[in-house]
């Protein structure tokens, strides 16, 4: 059979023969698909104090100091930085070459717009405004803050782990007002997110910044050198634990953020998967309301945390003793600030002097209403046992259940619990948020002001503010113990002690994890199928 | 004909409108916070009180929901209060996932059902029958996770066939998009089959007591012939009117099977969004979801002038 060649023929088989060619040789793309432990769904880190928001944050956007894994700051998009003696003025110039995704360099007026739009949401940000006379450029690469009094914790704030994060923006979106949200994804991180690589509920595509030049040291926790081994990191956001588990023993994803308790059993003995300790465990804590009865009365406050048997509340809802461990610090047992003295309050109970002190609190048996987030599995066991403990000690208990979007509206009520208010609540907080006076939110003392609770210990907020001006440690641990006094006195909060869920891996195929209060993907390098 | 269609299209509006107000009302009668879910947990009352007021929930139930009338009465459903995307975008974004599990699983359903409801009705009393009914009680009592999970168990993590979860779009290509939508598919399919094959026994069996088959199988016809070209043609119109409320009830959210198979259509869209308390997204998830129960309801009274040409509107 004769064969004929047309010259469009032979054309069109060439090209085709070529894509082929370059199809064969184009070098795979490195994806580590992972299962994030809740759905990203805003974007703006300033707006939200979400994890997973900050989370997505620390891929796209940079920071001017980072914590690295022993909890020091150390400097990031800082290459230089000093302070006065007394604390009063400090300067810095940011790394050379920094560069926005878009190309522009970073600049210090970018990074003054940041702080300032960041420092009218933040808690630090606002203290660290209202002490600062000004804050200026210094040369396009540097820039100073002058403060009016002595204001120690500069380098806390500016490499807070916990949300909010003071990230650096281009000028043109930090000059956005704090109170709207932001619309341009550019950062100048490791990674890089398009509009089109966020599809809400489904997934979020993060490309590897190629111009990112990472810091010479080696990655620690969130600082050092954020050096990127894969070309795309995607979140994929899967609800059901036991879709997440079918997902990563049949190598769909790479990994899971987080594993709950109820999933551990199954993946311990699986040898197709490993799991990692990355992050940090976190306190549980109960918030007692402290406007109305029983709980305005320091003496009923006492006894309702004297009922509290971390063992026996940590056992119900974390099952796993290699998960939860009991402590009585108000900081994350073995951080910086964790004391053992504790006074009154040890975790375990009291019951008898409970039952002495509610007789003397004069409590008239109306209903404690403790709330109960019966949609959040991972807290929803803690207030059934507590009501229990709290029943033994003498207290009519009403746990409410309800989802947890209630919970977190009706704590913002202050009428008394008949009319849709509360007693008490639990909740659970990130290893970083806990490990500082200064991070830790609901350590307040200012009344209305504060967090829901709303304690008024004056004492409370002067010690806070002792704190802020030292930049000594001996000096401050000396300052965190009193406050974890103060507030354990008060019953500001009481800690329920610290659970862990640690992040899975199918085995041998993620390297490089960092320890960090967030699972971090640069210096994670992902082992190709062969 | 034309009477008829203006007459439904008019219906709509008042059944829309009261879907709106309903919705509306619940929403804001049900407890949890919006503005609270987007805070954070570290968030503070002050801050709160700040995006309520930016997000205009502190105006009176009367102003919301003249304004959110307005906007809806312009063709715009709002802004998501979380994704601050439309939420037609958002809606249009959710379609496709949802649009392709009820296509295949429609076709599946049909293709599988109607023939063995037309068999079953063929050996009506039979041990074929009995078999088939006895099979189909089980396919529609079998709850969907628990098929869902059998399926993932036996296809996914033992043979290796199919993947366990997620959705690829038809743009991607048809392969991908098809091994991504077989099993979740094959879960519905077997349910909505079984509810399907009993409805087509039933109506097939009723049809072949009618005068006419017997006339039929008189003048010689052949069984499979008098079934397909009579019986069955006559008893399309309940059949027709199962698969349009299949179809609406799959286009209106499965969300157990989009969960098991982590597909993120508009059931997923809708528990996020009620979780969050998402009010324009819920909103304007149920409105779509009402439309397209009107409309499928519209097109199966419209396929009935096809099926059976003594009805008239």
């Amino acid at each position: 059979m004769a064969i004929h060649f047309s010259p469009r023929r032979v054309a069109a088989a060439s090209l085709s023969a070529l894509a082929l060619c370059f199809a064969a040789t184009a070098p795979a793309q490195t994806v580590l698909r992972t299962v994030p432990s809740s759905d990203l769904k805003i974007v703006d880190p300033i707006w939200t104090t979400a994890n997973i928001t900050r989370n997505h944050g620390l891929m796209i956007y940079d920071t001017l100091f980072a914590m690295d894994e022993k909890g020091v700051i150390k400097p990031q998009m800082v290459d230089k930085y000093s302070a006065s003696a007394d604390n009063k003025v400090w300067s810095f110039t940011l790394r050379p070459g920094l560069k926005f995704h878009d190309g522009a360099p970073v600049t210090s007026q970018d990074v003054i717009a940041s702080l300032a739009r960041w420092a009218k949401r933040d808690t630090l940000g606002q203290k660290m405004y209202e002490a600062m006379d000004s804050i200026a450029a210094d040369g396009p690469n540097g820039f100073r803050m002058t403060f009016k009094q002595p204001f120690g914790v500069v380098l806390d704030a500016l490499g807070k782990p916990n949300p909010l994060v003071p990230f650096i923006m281009p000028k043109r979106v930090a000059d956005t007002p704090a109170d709207k949200q932001i619309d341009e994804m550019v950062g100048s991180g490791p990674f890089t997110l398009a509009k089109e690589d966020f599809r809400p509920g489904d997934r979020v595509i993060y490309r590897k910044n190629t111009a990112y030049v990472p810091r010479k040291e080696p990655a620690s926790g969130l600082a050092g050198g954020k050096v990127v081994h894969v070309d795309r990191v995607e979140w994929v956001m899967l609800r059901d634990p036991q879709t997440q588990t079918n997902a990563l023993l049949n190598g769909e994803v790479d990994m899971l953020e987080t594993v709950p308790s109820s999933g551990y059993t199954g993946m311990r003995t699986n040898d197709k998967i490993e799991l990692v300790d990355v992050m940090p465990a976190g306190p549980f804590t109960v918030l007692y309301n402290h406007k109305v009865p029983p709980f305005n009365n320091p003496k009923a406050l006492k006894a309702a945390m004297l009922a509290i048997n971390q063992e026996a509340m940590l056992r119900a809802q974390v099952t796993f003793r290699d998960f939860y461990k009991p402590c009585a610090s108000i900081y994350l047992c073995g951080s910086l600030y964790a004391s053992d003295k504790t006074g009154f309050y040890t975790g375990k109970p009291q019951f008898e002097e409970a039952r002495k002190l509610l007789k003397e609190s004069g409590y008239d048996g109306k209903p404690v209403v403790l709330m109960l987030p019966g949609d959040a599995p991972a807290l929803n066991k803690l207030p059934a046992v507590y009501g229990q403990l709290l029943k033994q000690v003498g207290f009519n208990v009403d746990v409410q259940t309800t989802d947890w979007a209630t919970l977190v509206t009706r704590r913002t009520k202050k009428d008394l619990p008949e009319n849709g208010g509360w007693n008490a609540f639990i909740t659970f907080w990130g290893g970083v948020d806990a490990s500082s006076p200064i991070s830790y939110s609901p350590l307040t003392g200012n009344g209305d002001q504060g967090y829901f609770g709303w304690p008024v210990v004056p004492e409370l907020e002067a010690l806070k503010s002792k704190f802020i001006a030292t930049a000594d440690l001996a000096q401050r641990k000396e300052i965190a113990t009193q406050i974890q006094q103060v507030v354990l006195e008060h019953g500001v909060l009481a800690p329920l002690g610290e659970a862990k869920a640690p992040t899975a891996v199918r085995r041998g195929t993620i390297t490089g994890l960092l320890p960090s209060p967030a699972v971090l993907y640069w210096n994670v390098r992902k082992k190709t199928a062969p | 004909m034309l009477h008829f269609l203006l007459r439904r299209g008019l219906a709509t509006a008042p059944v829309l409108l009261i879907v709106a107000v309903i919705v509306f009302l619940l929403l804001r009668m049900t407890p949890g916070d919006p503005a609270a879910a987007i805070a954070g947990d570290s968030a503070n009352a002050q801050d709160i009180a700040r995006i309520r007021t930016q997000l205009g929930l502190d105006a009176s139930i009367v102003t919301q929901f003249v304004h959110w009338l307005g906007q809806v009465l312009r063709g715009d459903l709002g802004y998501s209060f979380f994704y601050r995307m439309r939420v037609t975008d958002l809606i249009g974004q959710r379609l496709e996932p949802t649009l392709s599990v009820a296509a295949v699983t429609v076709v599946l359903t049909v293709l599988i059902a109607v023939p063995i409801g037309v068999l079953a009705a063929s050996r009506r009393g039979g041990r074929l029958d009995r078999f088939i009914m006895g099979a189909s009680v089980l396919g529609f009592s079998v709850p969907v996770f628990v098929a869902g999970y059998v399926m993932i168990w036996l296809f996914s993590m033992q043979l290796g066939w199919l993947p366990s979860q997620g959705y690829q779009r038809i743009g991607d290509g048809i392969g991908p998009w098809l091994r991504h939508l077989a099993l979740p598919c094959v879960t519905l399919a077997v349910m909505y089959a079984a509810l399907i094959a009993r409805v087509t026994r039933a109506a097939v069996s009723e049809a072949l007591t009618e005068d006419y088959v017997r006339t039929a199988r008189a003048k010689g016809i052949s069984e499979w012939r008098m079934l397909l070209r009579h019986a069955l043609a006559n008893a399309a119109v309940p059949i027709a009117t199962v698969i349009g409320l299949s179809v609406a009830g799959l286009i209106g959210g499965v969300v157990v099977t989009e969960t098991i198979y982590a597909i993120p259509g508009l059931g997923q869209l809708t528990v996020d969004a009620v979780l969050s308390r998402d009010y324009p997204l819920i909103q304007g998830i149920t409105l779509f979801f009402s439309l397209v129960y009107v409309v499928v309801n519209l097109l199966v009274d419209l396929s009935y002038l096809l099926l059976d040409p003594r009805i008239r509107y």
